[in-house]
């Protein structure tokens, strides 16, 4: 124990202030910004929709201390149910197409959505294929892209601040295709 | 090892690969014989995959690749018939053969005799008609279709008390999806039946449309976390193919880098391997020390991940001036963490309590599965190409085998803790001996129909790429071969036995890519 003691100690906070939301506008305290429009904190759902993993590294980055998402009143929730957000990454497989429009119409209105990488922006690589249904706005209506391959943790965060900046407009629930 | 078929020696011929490879092309009866002589030989089958070559010799054709203690044999049994191609089954020999035949079959319609073949859909999931098969020569890859829903019988449990729990494809964290049917009684697992193939996207369908100096570029992406290896392979099976030698410093490079990933998937793990065991301490300080390793990727190499480092005939960029001394620094400071926390996790009887006897494989089983990889190692199988099969520069470092026999969750932990320091040993010996020199030699288009394969020790395990050329610089097949098709099967066994509550730990130990197997 008390090895565990002084390496935290000795650790310290490796916390880094968060990212500038975009060039133009002064640097906000996102926490501030989330109870303004939230009251609460900002509760995110991921659903890899056919990545090649290499996102999802990334969104695992941001709860390392550095980032300390959860810090900041951000966290991922284990249910869709329990989500204000869906991050989707991906193309989007034709085996995931079904599982991602249950989970997207899983999560209570109204939602943001979120597509991350390059492949789920805009099909990437793969474009549109027998396996592959392209970005994920060719499935569910997407709020916000972030681009990159994968895209850095610092840049998911500005993207979701971005996001939860902008109006919400309330979202119904797609109808089934 | 017994001697193999005369046939054999008199009929093989070279291959180009990065290791010593030979090819060897037989009719029916050879397939077999071929394959009970490598089974009684303990080889390794590597991988399954199959072609349409009508356009070009009127047939279909399946290939194995077997790793042999000596060189990589891979097997060739062209198929004479215009439709439904059938070739002898080979699971019962060697039991992971059973996905990737159906896999076959999924993409090729290339089926395996006898009625008591398992024919459920593997990486169809009636998304797309059932004749419909994508790497066939004249099927258009570009078709969309209309999701069908197809029922997807699981092998079900029957007694009193027996119950079925069903996870996925969608998990409750940043994870991949797929699907795990378990058969439980009380909290202890009876039977453990995975349905992957929910992450497939047509990578082999896709790599036909490509050219050859793009690949390595979708190579990358068929498994994110095994970038650096995937690329190599295929640029290995590409220069190989050319006969280009990459320049000394280039493959020096490389290797930096595929430590690097070995390096940062490790770290992520022990502190992923902490956390499920309830020590969140040990997630904070190894995804610090992750980042930190990234961040210094991104200094050296110009990107926190490597998707697109290693490219056809070298590495996209050099280090920068002050890049050894940052990254001999960084070495320093990973070494003397990861060691202070390894007796914390040693000495933390709650930690141990979680991680041994947990999802225990056994070697004899391990074997007979076909492990490969880290799973294989910390189940007693002495098997690490860097070792076995040194291509350069692993002919002139040693990397030093790894090898635990317990085959438990701590096996695999154990097994992570001593990569690390290898790996560190290996990246100062690059660094410290590094030539002087160019970074990149041009790789010119290939001849059309040549066969190469790439072989590379991922972090995970071997991962392979075979690709064949067609004519004006153009790709005519290319099959990525994740070591994770060997070991997702591996977890069906380990979990048995254990509970339920157990399973994200099990699970964790042994990390297995979703992407990689579902292509």
């Amino acid at each position: 124990m008390f090895d565990v003691l002084s390496r935290m100690l000795r650790t310290g906070i490796l916390t880094e202030p968060l990212p500038v939301p975009d060039d133009s506008s002064p640097a906000v305290e996102l926490q501030t910004e989330l109870q303004r429009i939230l009251g609460r904190a900002l509760c995110i759902r991921h659903v890899d929709a056919g990545s090649c993993n290499g996102c999802e590294l990334e969104i695992q980055a941001l709860n390392n201390p550095y980032y300390n998402l959860e810090g900041v009143g951000i966290k991922f929730v284990a249910s869709p149910r329990h989500a204000d957000l869906l991050l989707v990454t991906g193309p989007v497989s034709v085996n995931m197409e079904e599982a991602l429009r249950r989970t997207y119409d899983a999560v209570p209105d109204p939602k943001w959505v979120v597509a991350l990488g390059g492949w789920g922006a805009c099909g990437g690589i793969f474009g549109t294929s027998y396996a592959s249904r392209g970005s994920v706005a060719n499935i569910i209506p997407v709020n916000f892209t972030i681009t990159g391959c994968p895209p850095s943790p610092t840049s998911i965060l500005r993207g979701i601040l971005e996001t939860v900046r902008t109006p919400l407009e309330p979202s119904g629930t797609l109808s089934r295709a | 090892m017994s001697k193999l078929p005369a046939f054999i020696e008199q009929h093989r011929t070279q291959l180009p690969g990065n290791i010593a490879s030979a090819r060897l092309c037989v009719d029916r009866e050879q397939w077999i014989e071929v394959a009970n002589a490598m089974h009684e030989a303990g080889a390794l089958l590597l991988s399954l995959w199959g072609a349409d070559d009508r356009d070009r010799s009127r047939c279909f054709a399946v290939y194995a690749a077997y790793l042999l203690p000596d060189m990589l044999l891979v097997v060739e049994y062209p198929i004479h018939v215009k439709t439904a191609p059938r070739y002898p089954g080979i699971a019962t020999l060697f039991p992971s053969a059973l996905r990737m035949q159906r896999g076959v079959y999924d993409m090729l319609g290339i089926g395996v005799d006898g009625r008591n073949a398992d024919t459920r859909g593997w990486l169809c999931h009636g998304g797309w008609p059932e004749k419909f098969f994508p790497l066939r020569r004249k099927v258009d890859g570009s078709q969309q279709f209309a999701v069908g829903s197809e029922p997807y019988p699981f092998v079900s449990v029957e007694g009193d008390g027996v119950h079925e729990i069903a996870v996925g494809p969608v998990h409750a964290g940043t994870i991949e999806p797929g699907h795990f049917r378990f058969s439980v009684v009380g909290e202890k697992v009876l039977r453990l039946e995975e349905r992957l193939g929910y992450t497939h996207k047509g990578v082999a369908k896709r790599f036909e449309g490509l050219t050859q100096s793009e690949g390595h570029r979708l190579a990358a992406r068929v498994s994110g976390d095994s970038a650096v290896a995937f690329s190599w392979a295929y640029c290995a099976a590409l220069e190989a193919i050319t006969q280009i030698a990459c320049p000394a410093r280039a493959t020096d490079l490389r290797a930096l880098a595929l430590e690097h990933e070995r390096l940062a998937n490790h770290l992520g793990d022990l502190g992923a391997l902490g956390n499920d065991a309830g020590f969140a301490f040990g997630l904070t300080q190894f995804s610090r020390l992750k980042e930190d390793l990234l961040r210094a990727n991104g200094f050296a190499f110009g990107a926190r991940y490597l998707f697109d480092y290693v490219t056809p005939g070298g590495v996209a960029s050099d280090l920068p001036p002050d890049g050894s001394r940052l990254l001999f620094e960084q070495y320093s400071v990973v070494e003397d963490s990861v060691s202070k926390l390894r007796s914390i996790y040693a000495e933390h009887a709650g930690l141990q309590d979680r991680f041994r006897e947990a999802g225990r494989l056994e070697t004899g089983l391990a074997q007979k599965l076909g492990a490969v990889g880290l799973a294989a190692r910390a189940s007693g199988i002495p098997l690490d190409l860097r070792v076995g099969h040194p291509w350069p520069p692993y002919d002139w470092l040693a990397p030093k085998l790894i090898v635990q026999s317990a085959g438990d969750v701590a096996a695999r932990v154990q097994v992570r803790f001593d990569e690390i320091f290898e790996s560190l040993r290996l990246c100062r010996a690059l660094l410290a001996g590094i030539l002087a020199g160019s970074i990149q030699i041009p790789v010119p288009p290939a001849e059309p129909d040549l066969l190469g394969v790439g072989l590379i020790e991922g972090w995970r395990g071997p991962v392979m790429i075979a690709l064949e050329t067609g004519p004006d610089g153009a790709i005519r097949r290319c099959h990525a071969h994740d070591p994770s098709w060997q070991n997702w099967p591996l977890l069906e066994y380990a979990i048995l036995g254990n509970i339920v509550p157990d399973f994200p730990l099990i699970n964790k130990s042994f990390n297995l890519s979703y992407s990689g197997q579902d292509g």
